[in-house]
């Protein structure tokens, strides 16, 4: 006892001064840099530059300044792909971290029964692969013998094309992204919750606030940061929605349906730059993806913090 | 390459308000439990579940089946007929084995190398030590996904094409596993335990194997597991690398089913879909409670 209160400070003031020299820190970090810098930021960064040229990766490269762009932004294709990746990302993402913030609301019950099961069971979506959740809910959302048909139709509605209808095929599409990540938010917003101190609550309580009032004015404010940051996160990953789409389309979904009505941006990417291989100009249109997405964060992320402090 | 953006997506980094009270006490359910709640709990239940039990449902029963109004709701008993017709249209083995490869090569990489580096943030003292791991944070949002076309030049130009390295490398280490794995040596890990190792000889490497390693396991395993099935259910990146059947991940040979297809047979697709997934299941199965609590846990650490 007595020598680690004697040797513990004046072995810490050695340990310091032998590593101040030393490499090894920086040899211990350097693998994720290394692999960052190579196949993440230097890609990244190369990419403008590739948008700057006609290139294809068989036939010819000339460099050809602003061209991919003025091209690209009288693209209509561009445009649609643009308008769809925005009503797809909104469809799934507002409902998406509503039900989650109840859901964790429901979950957070003190005394409830079976807590483990029900995590567990909102989570299962979570880790099913996009390509198993596309293919269960293109036949889900199947015109002639799909479930959700049948179900309208027994009803006495009339069945639905989800297909090619614009609309209807976003919500197909949204639906899918919804129930992959719905209960992941919800463990997120359980998890921030159960951190909020009781005596918040119980002051509230004293003072006559109903469960309804004390979710407002108090579990809301609470969990400010990590709506933020749930906010943030699924625009960045929601507006680069691309196997939902390809796998709701079938044999032709790299289009996003026959008329385009379903093709994101994500997929108008992988179209031009690996089925018509134009580099360049698939490479522009990923720079105006990036730049979709930078101006979105930062207007959700001024949005989010607004509503959220209210 | 795009799991990094999967593992943003999956991680737990969420800064949180009230972490700053010492004391974190359940927040009090004044009431019981009223019906309602099971209720609403239930339909949650059966929301997530049913699509999963019709994947089963759909896996086993003969198109015919699955194509009549009102469709079958139970399992039925074409599950083998089905499945062989996925052997048949791709080298499903094959397939599984590519993803066994990279998934465990991935999550054994993930671990090592994020504990190395999130040791060395947690526990040594070097000069930018700070603003490194700031940078380390700042990537996990950054769209990386949108580089594809470099990527797949870059790979092009290494020879890595229908490779499975080409999967494996970009995924070795990521952000999100080392901010993980400095917040677990630094929560688990006390000072004079390392200092105790120091004054008995022991270099840094050797502190790490034989005493942060070990310290960590819990966080570990989680870790482990996340990049397991991130990379199990990666699809973006291996389907631009990877062109030839023979070196298909599940999910591209999947893919490569449904759209392949003249006609669509759900039966025969659901079939793979089931023993895609099945790995990940029995994998929820037995460790799913360590994984809500990761994800939980992962919510609180900053």
């Amino acid at each position: 006892m007595a020598t680690t209160t004697l040797t513990a400070p004046a072995a810490q003031v050695l340990v310091r001064r032998r590593k101040k020299r030393s490499l090894v820190p920086y040899l211990y970090i350097a693998p994720f840099f290394v692999v960052f810098g190579v196949f993440g930021l230097f890609p990244l960064v190369y990419t403008a530059f590739i948008s700057l040229w006609d290139w294809n990766p068989i036939g010819e490269k000339a460099f050809i300044g602003i061209e991919n762009y003025t091209t690209l932004f009288a693209d209509p294709r561009f445009w649609n792909a643009a308008k769809n990746t925005l009503v797809i990302w909104i469809l799934s993402t507002v409902p998406q971290l509503v039900v989650a913030i109840v859901l964790a609301g429901v979950l957070n019950h003190a005394l409830l029964r079976f807590k483990t099961a029900f995590r567990m069971a909102v989570l299962v979506p979570n880790i099913t692969s996009v390509i198993a959740v596309g293919v269960i809910f293109t036949q889900l959302f199947g015109r002639d013998y799909g479930m959700i048909n049948w179900i309208i139709e027994a009803f006495g509605g009339q069945g639905i094309d989800w297909q090619s209808g614009t609309l209807t095929s976003h919500v197909a599409v949204s639906t899918m992204v919804m129930w992959r990540w719905t209960g992941y938010n919800a463990l997120i917003y359980l998890a921030a919750m159960q951190s909020i101190p009781a005596s918040l609550y119980e002051a509230a309580a004293i003072d006559g606030a109903n469960p309804v009032r004390r979710f407002f004015s108090i579990t809301i404010p609470q969990l400010r940061p990590t709506i933020i940051f749930t906010v943030i996160i699924s625009t960045i990953g929601g507006l680069q929605v691309f196997a939902e789409p390809l796998i709701f389309g079938g044999q032709g979904g790299v289009t996003g349906g026959s008329s385009r009505q379903f093709q994101t941006l994500a997929l108008f990417l992988y179209e031009q730059g690996f089925r018509n291989f134009q580099f360049g100009y698939g490479s522009a249109v990923a720079w105006a993806l990036f730049v979709i997405i930078a101006i979105l964060t930062v207007i959700n992320l001024k949005l989010s913090s607004r509503i959220a402090s209210e | 390459m795009t799991h990094l953006t999967e593992h943003a997506t999956h991680l737990g980094l969420v800064p949180l308000a009230a972490s700053a009270h010492p004391q974190r006490p359940r927040t009090a359910a004044y009431n019981r439990v009223g019906w309602i709640t099971y209720v609403v709990l239930a339909l949650t239940t059966i929301a997530s579940l049913f699509p999963i039990y019709w994947m089963f449902v759909v896996a086993s029963n003969s198109s015919s089946d699955i194509n009549n109004v009102p469709p079958v709701l139970v399992p039925g008993p074409n599950f083998l007929d089905n499945a062989a017709q996925v052997f048949d249209a791709v080298p499903f083995g094959r397939n599984l084995l590519n993803s066994l490869l990279v998934s465990g090569s991935i999550a054994i990489g993930q671990v090592l190398f994020s504990a190395l580096a999130g040791f060395a943030f947690a526990k040594l003292d070097f000069p930018g030590r700070k603003a490194l791991l700031l940078v380390v944070i700042g990537t996990m949002m950054v769209p990386l996904q949108l580089a594809v076309v470099p990527q797949f030049i870059l790979i092009t130009e290494i020879g890595w094409v229908n490779d499975l390295r080409a999967l494996i490398v970009p995924g070795l280490i990521t952000a999100f596993g080392v901010f993980w794995m400095r917040q677990a040596i630094d929560g688990s890990l006390p000072d004079e335990l390392i200092d105790a190792a120091r004054i008995d000889g022991a270099k840094n490497l050797r502190v790490f194997w034989s005493i942060a390693l070990p310290s960590i396991r819990p966080a570990a395993t989680v870790l482990g597991l996340f990049a397991f099935m991130g990379a199990w259910n990666d699809f973006f990146w291996p389907l631009i690398v990877l062109n030839s059947p023979d070196s298909f991940t599940v999910q591209v040979a999947l893919r490569q089913l449904q759209s392949q297809a003249y006609v669509t047979d759900y039966g025969v697709q659901m079939a793979g879909i089931v023993m895609g997934t099945i790995p990940l299941l029995l994998i929820f199965l037995l460790l799913g409670r360590q994984i809500v609590g990761g994800i939980m846990e992962g919510a609180l650490k900053s």
